[in-house]
């Protein structure tokens, strides 16, 4: 019995999703793509033809920005997958998914700006590494080298790796809740195989489809991170995202064009990095079925699983120290090297910025709530339409949720912002909380998908047969049952929320300060307690609506054991 | 009150219908009896009559409530109830709120549809636990506020998904006869699939053996 409303339902959510993420997304890059071959009516520029590709490609540095991208982010992809992948064959066994998922919000939480930044802290020749080593390695001033900002940029691969390996594993753990591992860990031991062989020749193949996305998204994220790139990455020439960024903000308008080729030439990397890893997988597919057919047992691979779990767990404890670094550099007064930690502590750094984080607070706390509401009641209709539909999904809808992940930011916001100057949105809350939404509406989704379908549907049947109509058993069925994953996806909303830069960056057009653009800012150089402060504040936000979304459920529904954790 | 399946069939689209067409006539009072192998469609049959086919299935035939064909209502105009063989209580309310969901619109006043809920749980053995959370009851205790919730409601007909296989064998033979008595005692159809021989004794009703269609 499928009623009219109900199609109604599904038909609004679809507009909503067409004209409100679809439509900017496919409009922005269509408005990056025509400047960059010489259409930009604002510029006075009319012609259409390569020339702004010529003069971008003419860029010192450009080359080198490129490689320097890719060099990163495959890296950081690459190896995180490995390590991410080892980590699970080691601990999956021995970690309740509920465990796993406590120890990885924090990672999460984090926002990548703050995560830099801490990392920065902590590696810099000034920083918490160097003093805690000082008196073993004999040094009596701060080495002098390079760590942070380094030319090969392996700051920036690790500070990538500490915010990926994370989200990685919760991807993983996830994945593998859906595929009897146990069941096949011992029939292939009983066979002659070791525990890690059997993860690669057994495991890991069943797992890839389930993860093959979201290691999209990491992938397309390492390869154009703007605020990462800024806080650890090489400065001269810098990765390429930020050499196009910089293109666009700078004040000469004649590198538009050349800014908005060099976005296209972005959004072509992660598509050539997209195939590379299409054409890897078909390649591991073939030359692992010739592995697995020849049957080898191989040696023991125990010392190599050994080996990346103790870098997983380097990796926690680096991004550990980093948000413990902001933390203490904001309460810092006195801090001279090498004492490990401050010889004299202040608020004054908190109470003489309060003037720069007090409106950047706001607008961030605004940001936040406003689009992880809207992307919640966007979530929300979704999910109701599929189960009045009594439809599975398909797969090009779970493909339109990872849109907005999968194309580079940079490719489409400058465009859109373009689009939005036309309409007299640009720079104000509106078109920020509009192109945030865009990013914090496919994780809210995502988050909610698997919870809401692993909902007893018999529940649901049992609230019909006893009379409720569809909106009541949303309302006092559904929506408390569903309370813990919906907090939840607040959370991560929230998270993703605060996190955003570019967004706010360009829709903002400067006006709109939050504590990432603040933070970021003030990590090219100023004084690190107030970079603390900012920075803090901004990873502080995240744990405290992800504590929140733990204790509430604990404390509404203390009187019903069934709904502790029981439902996810 | 009669619960008739005419000429009642199911098939995933395009496919061979899962079993041949059920004709079927329960009266009011009466407690009939479907069995089959796992895997036939028994539930499945059960989510037509009640409601909740996926879109992947279609339905041809006629499942009439008193002589008036209900398949164009949706489920909750139906007025069908179902116990499955988890009680299915909400999790998050309490026993007497599982109860007061059920209860029929028609009881109107707070103090009457409290005493209504109340008289309820003294029927099924559960006084003074209208504050209980369901999951501290014991398997019987749910199944029996699971039963009192769905009459509560006031079903012109109920169906039952292999009710009784959760229970151990005392409180099975305990449930039956509370279920069937109180089907008895409300004088209306009851439709129940099972894998047990003995369930369908104890319904004392028709019985159905569902055999695959053969093409």
């Amino acid at each position: 019995m499928i009623k009219r409303t109900d199609k109604a339902l599904r038909a609004g959510v679809l507009l909503v999703l067409s004209l409100g993420v679809i439509g900017p997304l496919g409009a922005g890059l269509a408005q990056t793509a025509a400047a960059s071959f010489g259409y930009m009516p604002a510029l006075g520029a009319h012609e259409f033809g390569l020339a702004a590709y010529r003069s971008l490609f003419d860029l010192p540095g450009v080359w080198t920005s490129v490689r320097l991208s890719l060099i990163t982010g495959g890296t950081a992809t690459l190896l995180s997958l490995m390590l991410a992948v080892g980590f699970c064959a080691m601990a999956h066994d021995r970690m309740s998914d509920h465990a796993a998922a406590r120890w990885l919000t924090p990672f999460l939480a984090a926002p990548h700006a703050a995560m830099a930044i801490g990392l920065a802290f902590v590696l810099a020749p000034s920083g918490w590494i160097a003093r805690l080593l000082s008196p073993v390695l004999g040094l009596d001033r701060p080495p002098d080298l390079t760590l942070v900002n380094d030319p090969m940029g392996i700051a920036l691969i690790l500070g990538l790796m500490v915010k990926e390996v994370p989200f990685l594993l919760l991807v993983m753990l996830a994945a593998l809740t859906q595929i009897p591992v146990r069941a096949h860990m011992a029939a292939g031991r009983a066979l002659g195989y070791g525990r890690g062989l059997v993860w690669i020749k057994i495991i890991a193949p069943q797992v890839w489809p389930l993860i093959r996305l979201p290691v999209m998204v990491v992938l397309a994220y390492a390869l154009s991170t703007v605020e990462m790139g800024l806080i650890l990455g090489p400065s001269t020439p810098p990765v390429f995202a930020v050499f196009v960024v910089r293109l666009l903000n700078a004040p000469d308008l004649n590198m538009i064009l050349p800014g908005s080729a060099g976005a296209v030439v972005q959004a072509i990397l992660v598509a050539g990095a997209f195939a590379m890893l299409w054409l890897g997988e078909r390649l591991s597919r073939w030359a692992g079925l010739w592995w697995l057919r020849a049957g080898g047992r191989g040696s023991s691979t125990e010392p190599l699983l050994r080996l990346g779990s103790g870098a997983v767990m380097a990796l926690f404890v680096l991004g550990a120290l980093a948000m413990t670094a902001l933390a203490i550099w904001s309460v810092a007064w006195r801090w001279p090297w090498p004492a490990v930690l401050p010889e004299t502590w202040s608020m004054r750094a908190w109470v003489g910025s309060a003037a720069g984080w007090r409106p950047a607070l706001a607008n961030t706390l605004i940001l936040a709530f406003v689009t992880a509401a809207l992307s919640l009641m966007l979530a929300i209709a979704w999910l109701e339409g599929e189960d009045r539909g009594r439809m599975a999904r398909a797969r090009w809808a779970e493909a339109l949720i990872y849109l907005p992940l999968l194309v580079p930011q940079i490719a489409f916001l400058y465009g859109l912002n373009v689009l939005y100057l036309r309409i007299g949105i640009s720079g104000g809350m509106l078109a920020t909380i509009w192109a945030q939404t865009l990013f914090v509406f496919p994780y809210v989704m995502i988050a909610l998908s698997d919870p809401w379908r692993a909902l007893d549907p018999r529940l649901d049947r049992v609230a019909a047969s006893l009379g409720a109509k569809p909106w009541r058993r949303l309302f006092t069925v559904k929506l408390p049952l569903l309370l813990t994953p919906i907090l939840a996806a607040i959370a991560i909303g929230v998270a993703v929320s605060v996190a955003q830069y570019l967004p706010t960056l360009f829709m903002g057009a400067g006006r709109v300060a939050t504590l990432t653009t603040e933070a970021v800012t003030l990590a090219a150089g100023s004084d690190r307690r107030i970079t603390g402060v900012h920075a803090a504040l901004q990873a502080g936000l995240p744990f405290a609506v992800y504590a929140l979304a733990f204790v509430l459920p604990a404390v509404l529904y203390r009187n019903r054991a069934a709904m502790k954790g029981g439902i996810r | 009150m009669t619960l008739q399946l005419i000429r009642l069939e199911i098939r995933v689209t395009d496919a061979a219908p899962l079993f041949p067409p059920i004709c079927l006539s329960v009266a009011p009072g009466q407690s009939a009896t479907i069995m089959g192998r796992s895997g036939i469609g028994k539930s499945t049959l059960l989510d037509a009559i009640a409601g909740h086919l996926a879109s992947a299935f279609c339905l041809t035939g006629q499942v009439r409530l008193n002589g008036r064909d209900i398949l164009h209502l949706p489920p909750e105009a139906r007025r069908i109830g179902l116990m499955f063989q988890d009680s299915m209580l909400f999790p998050h309310l309490s026993v007497g709120d599982n109860l007061a969901f059920g209860l029929a619109r028609t009881v109107r006043g707070r103090g009457a549809r409290r005493a209504a809920v109340e008289a309820a749980l003294g029927q099924a053995g559960l006084e003074g636990m209208y504050d209980r959370d369901p999951a501290s009851l014991s398997g019987g205790q749910k199944s029996r506020a699971a039963l009192m919730r769905t009459l509560l409601a006031e079903p012109a007909a109920l169906l039952l998904d292999e009710p009784f296989s959760k229970l151990d064998a005392a409180l099975r033979q305990e449930m039956r006869s509370f279920t069937f008595r109180h089907i008895k005692a409300r004088d209306i159809p009851a439709l129940m699939v099972t894998h047990d021989p003995q369930d369908m004794e104890a319904a004392e009703g028709p019985g159905l053996v569902l055999e695959p269609a053969t093409p």
